[in-house]
């Protein structure tokens, strides 16, 4: 039985990531600070995204452009991009200054970064398909960086449909998917202790 | 950093702790959040200038469009002289001795005389002289096109786009067709045309957007919206609204030099790729940094974390008087 591949992986699931590791009712007690909340802004942040996006795929990419619905729903797309960048940014120099990559932390914070990658990229393609004067200034601008580099050959920032299948579709699974596996490794490694918190103190403090 | 304290980092925190509702506290943020975006969505709204046209090129700076048309069919514009991926005409930009640009050829391919002039005009129902001139044009060698259109763009160069100055020459159907496409794009038939290439269904703007790009128009526009690249305009967006600030690294670089000097031989001339290149460089280094020595050893060296722990370094303050 052993040898079964799904009860390996039961079983490696739940001494990795037990559901009283998944949604713990407590935490050490040095989580008291205001930089812990910012990782769940940005989770809550790009939840209003891709919500808000939703809404607009289903419209079609010309609706904001003549429905007052529409270019509200669009502010809530924009203006939730702009909230996700500056939680996430806090986020990542708070994440720095605690070095919270210590102790076998590596992945957590590769994967955050290429989450930042990722969200640049996603941000990037959204603005190209706003299909208003500023997408197609910033797609005539920004096809020489990508075609200095031959990138450009395959992926063509002057092309709507791709654009559009890349911003509503691949994009955001990466990094819904990135995202997923960030914060489940979180919860999986318990949240970083201090710098300089050491063994012996431990011992002496606890409950 | 010893060994002792990455595992005792690494293992499972058996101190102190304290009750924590995270379902709570991401309910909380999430409508936080909603409430925010949604006050800033109804007080700021978001930025949406109407697209520029063909029709508004035409009509408001006829002469640059009708230059710009001769320019396609002369081979001199920007799009007929760049090389990868739209065609041969040039190496492209290069790192050194990688000239990937080059390397990944041409998959995008661009026909600037066809694509930009001969096939939108000759979608359109039109007068005599453009139709004897189309036909004067596609009954001649190749050498004899290249001939007229360059003869007559220099003669519009020499006189500084200034249509009426240009003197009379052997410029063939050339004004003809110029005159055609601009009355064509006047009447605001060239967007769809040049979209519609080749069929029903189509998504790709490339040939639109480049075609756009090779006049006076665009740039224009970019530069009264203070969008242009050497200005920081990457990280701005028409109207008062932020843009993509987190670009501002990769902008940064276009602002000094030798990248902001295209003369500057050999990274200035080739910014966009050593640019490309630096940028990937360091989103590796960000992914990196918790091996990077010297980086990652500056959070232990510059004490932050001091105030993000207050708490729990002043309960360690006072458990152990000693130290
Ligand atoms: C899509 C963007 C991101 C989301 C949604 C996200 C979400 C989260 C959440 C919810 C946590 C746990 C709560 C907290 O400590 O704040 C966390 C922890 C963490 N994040 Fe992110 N994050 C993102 C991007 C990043 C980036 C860009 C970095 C750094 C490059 C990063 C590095 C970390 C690290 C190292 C931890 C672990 C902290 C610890 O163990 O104490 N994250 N993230």
């Amino acid at each position: 039985m052993s040898e079964m591949w799904t009860a390996k992986l039961r079983k490696k699931w739940q001494k990795n990531l037990p559901i009283e590791k998944l949604l713990p009712d407590d935490q050490p007690a040095y989580v008291a600070s205001w930089i812990y909340v910012f990782g769940v802004l940005t989770l809550s942040a790009l939840a209003m995204i891709i919500f808000s996006g939703i809404i607009l795929a289903f419209e079609g990419p010309a609706w904001y452009h003549t429905s007052d619905a529409g270019k509200f729903v669009n502010s809530l797309h924009f203006w939730s991009v702009q909230l996700f960048f500056v939680f996430m940014v806090i986020h990542l120099w708070g994440k720095f200054w605690m070095a919270a990559w210590r102790g076998n932390r590596f992945a957590t914070w590769a994967t955050g970064a290429v989450a930042f990658i990722a969200s640049i990229a996603t941000a990037f393609t959204g603005y190209l398909v706003q299909t208003n004067f500023d997408s197609q200034w910033i797609s005539f601008e920004a096809k020489d960086g990508f075609n200095s580099v031959g990138v450009g050959a395959w992926f063509t920032v002057t092309n709507l449909g791709q654009m559009l299948l890349l911003h509503v579709a691949f994009l955001p699974l990466i990094l819904g998917a990135i995202t997923v596996v960030h914060v489940l490794m979180v919860r999986k490694r318990g949240v970083v202790p201090p710098i300089d918190a050491e063994p012996s103190s431990v011992s002496e403090g606890g409950r | 950093m010893s060994t002792v304290k990455e595992s005792f980092d690494a293992a499972p925190w058996k101190g102190k702790t304290k009750r924590y509702d995270i379902v709570k506290e991401g309910s909380v943020a999430l409508a936080f959040v909603m409430v925010l975006t949604i006050i800033l969505s109804l007080f700021m709204g978001s930025p949406d200038e109407t697209p520029l046209t063909f029709k508004g090129w035409a009509v408001s700076n006829s002469d640059n469009f009708y230059a710009t048309a001769v320019q396609e069919l002369a081979g001199t514009s920007g799009t007929a002289t760049y090389g990868a991926p739209y065609n041969k005409a040039a190496d492209g930009l290069n790192l050194g001795p990688l000239w990937l640009q080059k390397w990944a050829g041409v998959t995008r391919p661009i026909d600037s005389v066809n694509d930009f002039v001969i096939s939108p005009l000759s979608t359109q129902v039109m007068s005599t002289d453009i139709a004897s001139a189309l036909a004067t044009w596609n009954s001649a060698t190749a050498a004899q096109k290249q001939a007229w259109a360059t003869a007559y763009d220099d003669a519009i160069t020499n006189a500084e786009g200034k249509l009426a100055d240009v003197p009379s020459g052997a410029y063939g159907p050339v004004p003809a067709l110029a005159q055609g496409l601009t009355d064509m794009a006047k009447a605001g038939a060239l967007d769809a045309a040049l979209l519609s290439q080749g069929g029903f269904f189509q998504t790709d703007n490339t040939k639109q957007i480049l075609f756009f790009g090779d006049g006076a128009y665009l740039d224009d526009a970019g530069t009264a919206a203070n969008l242009q690249g050497g200005t920081w305009g990457m990280m701005n967006e028409t109207g008062r609204y932020p843009g993509q600030a987190w670009l501002w690294l990769y902008s940064f670089w276009y602002q000094i030099p030798p990248f902001n000097n295209e003369e500057s031989k050999p990274i200035g001339a080739n910014a966009d790729a050593y640019i490309m290149a630096i940028m990937g460089v360091l989103s590796l280094g960000l992914i990196l940094i918790p091996v990077i020595p010297g980086i990652k050893t500056l959070p232990m060296r510059i004490p932050i974390h001091r105030g993000i722990w207050r708490d729990y370094y002043r309960s360690q303050a006072i458990r152990k008087p000693k130290k």
